[in-house]
């Protein structure tokens, strides 16, 4: 199994794989309906300007998430 | 171990008899006010769910054969397991919680035809509640520019239930749509999706109890069961039917059993959810990986606009184009107003005798209901723009770059906005807080917007800043410097508040900033304009009774008792009920550096702040006929005297009542619209009572300050 990070440590403009997720929260539960599931495929699109929040392309649309949120979910980066 | 809970459709009874009721439901950026307008033209009544601050919209939609049908807008959602008062208003609405909303008979559900997998999501959910659906594709034509082939034949057979393409935006599809909703017999959708058989028996267990205790339908009962099993952290609203006592009690028993047991079941529902949709959309969407116009032109778009300098270049030239325009723009319609309100009290005077009749009706009712009007050009301005950054896509963008300096203060990019708004007029800023999700978080922005210096409060700053520098040759920098001195105090004390708030009164998990960038779109004139017209209503609406009965008070506690026969208009006021209240309030202001005289101002433009220019006017003798030149108060201000003959307005008087009035809540009309918003007296009455301290306290510093370092 390839190596995973959390999704705030993927460089910008790179695709990764979901794997896992914290369990509880109000937030986590709203990322899941949102549609990012574990195998779903994601990419760091951008940072805002300040370097916080990140802007995620996952589906076909643009999600922003806090830097603080980015690191409890867990990816594994596509081969480049 | 899976097993299909849902069964196969009965025929829909025909809705005859009587008008039928649809919800128009969708995502957020979907395009569904669009839709909304496009059907239902002018024909809306807008109002609000009593008990929350959600806009309810019902509008009438014709047949093509004339048959009225009923629509209910409601609020974009992105699912049923609500997170934001707007989303709970939608999700009680569709499952008959509330009392003031029958339960809709039939659905249409509009999704976004570039984005349909996570679209589907919310059909998804509402395909369980068992009511005839009809399913609009909408942005056909961006999807089809975005290399998407949608087969809706397909769509349509899977689901059981009529899809219509359409583009709102160009009124395509509208009439296949109307046809679609005039058809008596919808279907049932033939929606069967595999829950996980543990939460089968629990399911059947609550759908039952539902039934029984609380009169739901059946199906409609089952999609509650599942969404009440899986929604932990539901938020209520006020007008929501509570559950029965039995009902809450199995929910209670199941969630205990399976906190023991440590499975997520609603993590698991929403994969099989979307492994559903995913599923489905394998066979139905055919993608052409030809990059797509649409999406690079938003992303070259984005790489300037987010961009790490030219974001912000691009965002304050935004934001000095809207303060601009307010200015400017807003000028010639205030002036006009003033002039009709002017004539319209001249011509009441001319066609009645004098009195105190009269007088309420000219100086109290129209004086002071004008007095509010001749803001309303600047807020619909305001209300004009912020639609037009919704409408755009901007508005997600400015929150997204403002994101990780309004944490700093414990709050979100969304609350950016809103406050930057209030530096124009605190009514739009506070309204345009309901996009925040977090009832904390945007009880917080409502609390200290009114901090931001708005556009009322410049009357005030610039006649202390022409008495503390005398003269028309004074250097410009010390007026600028001093201008810009006040509206810095009023943001650092905004953020400091908020800052405050969210640390103590309002703690709250830190916010979320889970936002959709939607892609740019062409803003759709007729819909930025009908809302704007809609917020300026429900302002005038909401403020108006409150506005007028404290403008009569206030015109009564200036007019009564009084003074003997031939009294000028200053002895009047200063025998009134607002000058011996300013005598009264006279020791508390003193320390201030305020006489019993400034004190009538305070009281008098408690109305609005603006206010106290005229009331200084009135109190020094010095009306001149042309509002425009203070020339007279001016010299009037300078020449007045405490009893000892020291200078009232001293530079450090001046400057303590300018601290005074960036700080104090002056404004009835705010107060009117936080009571609205806030649906408490509380609020507004806590936000009251902590400005008006810290202006109080505040100004005591400042004066004594000064006078200790010997000004």
């Amino acid at each position: 199994m390839a190596a995973t990070i959390p999704l705030s440590a993927l460089p910008v403009g790179r695709t990764a794989v979901l794997r896992s997720y914290p369990t509880a929260g109000a937030a986590f539960l709203r990322f899941r309906e949102m549609g990012l599931l574990p195998g779903t495929t994601v990419t760091l699109v951008r940072t805002a300007p300040l370097g916080d929040p990140l802007e995620i392309q996952v589906r076909g649309y643009r999600l922003t998430l806090r830097r603080s949120e980015a690191e409890a979910i867990v990816v594994e980066p596509a081969a480049s | 171990m899976t097993s299909p809970v849902l069964p196969f459709p009965a025929p829909a009874p025909a809705a005859s008899g009587r008008t039928p009721v649809y919800a128009l439901v969708g995502n957020p950026n979907c395009g569904k006010s669009t839709l909304f307008n496009a059907l239902t033209g002018l024909k809306q009544k807008v109002g609000n769910y009593p008990g929350v601050t959600v806009e309810k919209k019902i509008g009438t939609v014709y047949s093509q054969h004339g048959q009225p049908m009923q629509v209910i807008d409601l609020p974009g959602a992105y699912s049923l397991a609500a997170r934001s008062p707007d989303e709970a208003v939608t999700r009680d609405v569709l499952l008959g919680r509330r009392s003031d909303t029958a339960q809709p008979d039939r659905i249409l559900c509009i999704v976004d035809a570039t984005n349909l997998e996570r679209n589907l999501y919310l059909v998804h959910q509402i395909l369980d509640l068992g009511r005839p659906v009809i399913l609009v594709l909408n942005m056909m034509d961006l999807a089809t520019q975005a290399g998407l082939q949608i087969r809706v034949a397909k769509l349509e057979k899977e689901l059981g239930i009529p899809v219509i393409p359409c583009e709102a935006a160009h009124g395509r599809g509208l009439i296949e749509l109307k046809v679609a909703m005039s058809r008596p017999d919808l279907p049932l959708p033939r929606h069967r999706w595999d829950i996980p058989s543990p939460i089968a028996p629990a399911v059947s267990e609550l759908q039952a109890s539902l039934v029984e205790n609380d009169r739901k339908a059946p199906l409609s009962a089952r999609a509650e069961a599942l969404l009440l099993l899986t929604d932990q952290d539901t938020i209520r609203v006020a007008g929501s039917t509570p559950l029965s006592g039995r009902t809450a009690e199995i929910l209670r028993s199941w969630q205990k059993r399976w906190e023991g047991e440590g499975t997520d079941w609603a993590a698991t529902l929403v994969s099989s959810r979307y492994d559903a949709i995913t599923r489905l959309c394998a066979d139905l969407v055919e993608r052409d990986d030809r990059p797509s116009n649409a999406s690079s032109t938003s992303d070259r778009i984005d790489g300037v606009v987010t961009h790490p300098m030219w974001g912000w270049l691009v965002l304050g030239g935004i934001m000095a184009l809207l303060f601009l325009s307010i200015f400017t723009l807003a000028e010639y319609p205030m002036n006009w107003i003033d002039g009709h309100i002017a004539s319209l009290a001249d011509l009441v005077k001319e066609s009645m005798s004098p009195g105190d009749l009269r007088d309420l009706i000219t100086d109290g009712a129209i004086g002071g209901v004008g007095g509010v009007l001749v803001f309303l050009p600047q807020i619909l301005i305001l209300f004009f723009f912020i639609g037009l950054l919704e409408s755009t896509g901007y508005m997600a963008r400015a929150a997204f770059i403002m994101d990780r300096l309004m944490s700093r203060v414990g709050l979100n990019g969304k609350s950016f906005i809103p406050l930057l708004s209030s530096y124009a007029c605190a009514i739009p800023g506070i309204m345009a807080t309901r996009t925040i999700e977090d009832s904390k978080d945007r009880l917080v922005t409502i609390l200290v917007a009114p901090l931001m210096s708005c556009s009322a409060r410049l009357p005030v700053y610039l006649l202390m800043i022409a008495a503390i520098v005398p003269g028309d040759q004074v250097p410009i920098l010390t007026k600028v410097g001093l201008m810009l001195l006040m509206y810095a105090l009023g943001t650092f004390g905004a953020f400091g508040f908020a800052w405050l708030f969210k640390r103590t009164l309002l703690k709250g998990v830190p916010p979320l900033m889970i936002m959709e960038l939607p892609p740019y779109r062409l803003p759709r004139l007729r819909d930025v304009v009908l809302q704007m017209v809609e917020r300026g209503g429900l302002f005038l609406r909401r403020a108006g009774t409150i506005i007028l009965g404290i403008s009569i008070v206030l015109w009564f506690l200036s007019t009564y008792p009084k003074a003997p026969e031939g009294a000028s208009s200053q002895e009047q006021m200063a025998h009134s009920f607002a000058g011996k209240a300013g005598r009264i309030l006279e020791p508390a202001i003193k320390p201030l550096g305020f006489d019993w005289q400034i004190g009538i101002g305070i009281i008098a433009s408690f109305a609005a702040r603006e206010v106290f220019v005229s009331t200084m006017g009135v109190v020094f003798n010095a009306q001149s006929e042309d509002d425009e030149d203070t020339a007279p108060l001016r010299q009037a201000l300078a020449a007045a005297k405490w009893p000892d003959g020291s200078r009232l307005f001293t530079p450090l008087t001046c400057l303590s009542l300018m601290v005074f009035y960036v700080f104090a809540m002056q404004c009835i009309s705010t107060i009117a619209i936080v009571r609205r918003e806030t649906n408490s007296w509380r609020w507004p009455l806590f936000q009251l009572a902590y400005m008006t301290g810290t202006a109080w306290l505040l100004s005591l510093v400042v004066f004594q300050g000064g006078r200790l370092l010997g000004f």
